[in-house]
């Protein structure tokens, strides 16, 4: 159980930053995952009064703040059309509604989780985070950079034409997925994401061109076998490296025979 | 300590809380003894309340956090179950009833979303609360005779 021995509602990204600079201060999100460890915590520093739970929408991109919560994406219409309904599908079989209603984006990219789903389709996209103090980062390279006592502002993705394709596979629904992928075609590259490895997500992109020649089941069973070739995957109780290995070929191969069509649409 | 108010079931109550009390046993020491601790890692929905009309796991919720909301539990909300929980009863899917209380309260947020859900859409919403006798076909049978009962009226 956690133990908590101040709680802080605080008023500015300024004040957040500087109270988590102590050692045991933490950020709170939905704080499904804090109270489940048994952390103890000096000062729960809560950022709900921050303003950081809207989606807004531009011409050129999504600015989804930190504290928007994984059924407000679920329901969210432009993001998901522009998505094809990836970002829902990627969050519909977390838990159940009650969960999601609380789940926040911030805390789940934060977290860098390897059986996030939602770091998984996210890294599909021309993405972005916004970090206090540090500044705007792809998503890409926040999900390597080690955890620091920055602050997750914003996820940022930009509105660039993609063709974007999730699925997981799953021992029960609401259960955590064995293994998670998502392909695009976006910035002229097709990509394939990897999570639930279990290890954190993994791009993998088509550096061999096996796709420039168009997507057959030939090609799209080609990429999939080098997806599979360039991940690790390791064995837990929800299944075996061998067998989540099996997974990435299946899914990254359906997942490209569905974005299919013409590269430019 | 901390002092907080919050608008449960339609009455402001105010206290002093320490910084980690969980919604759930700030609902609990205030007799809304409906709210009851299952799995405590936010999978069973046992603890579901509605938080300004949303469902949330009181489980997992600081009640600091809750302060200056409207927070809903089943004693709150008899009137309006008590418009379906018959016909879950008459198809005996209430069994032990440990898990009645945050089912009802999530079906109440369904119905208030979806007035209309297919078989398909109740059961994406409540995927979230666990039935340890497995009753669900019942349950969703109990929902399904309810909705059609309005049809009919």
């Amino acid at each position: 159980m956690i133990s908590i021995q101040k709680y802080e509602k605080v008023q500015s990204l300024e004040q957040a930053f500087e109270l988590n600079q102590g050692k045991k201060n933490r950020i709170i999100g939905g704080m499904m995952w804090l109270n489940m460890g048994h952390t103890k915590v000096n000062t729960a520093i809560d950022i709900s009064g921050l303003g950081l739970n809207t989606i807004e929408e531009t011409d050129e991109e999504f600015i989804i703040g930190a504290m928007v919560t994984l059924r407000q994406l679920e329901q969210h219409e432009s993001l998901n059309s522009f998505t094809s309904d990836s970002v829902k599908n990627a969050v519909k079989d977390i838990v159940g509604v009650q969960f999601r209603n609380m789940a926040t984006i911030g805390g789940s990219l934060w977290g860098r989780f390897g059986f996030s789903d939602l770091l998984t389709v996210f890294l599909a996209m021309d993405s972005y985070v916004e970090l206090y103090p540090t500044g705007i980062v792809s998503l890409k390279e926040f999900s390597e950079m080690k955890r620091d006592n920055s602050i997750l502002v914003n996820l940022i993705v930009k509105k660039t034409p993609i063709k974007i394709c999730y699925s997981a596979m799953r021992a029960q629904r609401t259960d955590f997925p064995v293994l998670a992928c998502a392909t695009s075609f976006v910035n002229g590259e097709y990509r394939a994401v990897i999570g639930a490895r279990p290890a954190k997500a993994k791009v993998v992109l088509d550096n061999e061109g096996i796709l420039d020649s168009g997507i057959t089941e030939e090609t799209a069973t080609k990429f999939a076998e080098y997806v599979a070739a360039n991940i690790v995957t390791g064995s837990n109780n929800r299944g075996g490296a061998k067998y989540r290995k099996h997974l990435a070929l299946v899914l990254t191969m359906r997942n490209i025979m569905k974005l299919g069509g013409d590269r430019n649409d | 300590m901390i002092e907080i108010t919050i608008n449960l079931n339609g009455k402001k109550i105010s206290d002093r809380i320490e910084a980690d009390t969980l919604l759930i046993d700030f609902l609990r020491s205030h007799n809304c003894l409906s709210v009851k601790r299952g799995c405590e890692t936010t999978n069973c929905g046992l603890c579901t309340v509605l938080m300004d009309d949303t469902p949330i796991l009181s489980c997992s919720m600081l009640a600091a956090r809750a302060a200056g909301h409207t927070v809903y539990t089943l004693e709150g909300l008899q009137e309006e179950a008590s418009s379906f929980v018959g016909f879950i009863a008459d198809q005996g899917a209430d069994q032990c009833g440990f898990c009645n209380p945050g089912f009802v309260m999530n079906t109440i947020a369904l119905l208030r979303e979806n007035p209309d859900p297919t078989d398909d859409e109740i059961r994406a919403f409540l995927a979230g609360n666990l039935c340890r006798c497995s009753g669900y076909e019942g349950q969703l049978r109990g929902i399904r005779n309810y909705l059609n009962s309005l049809k009919e009226q």
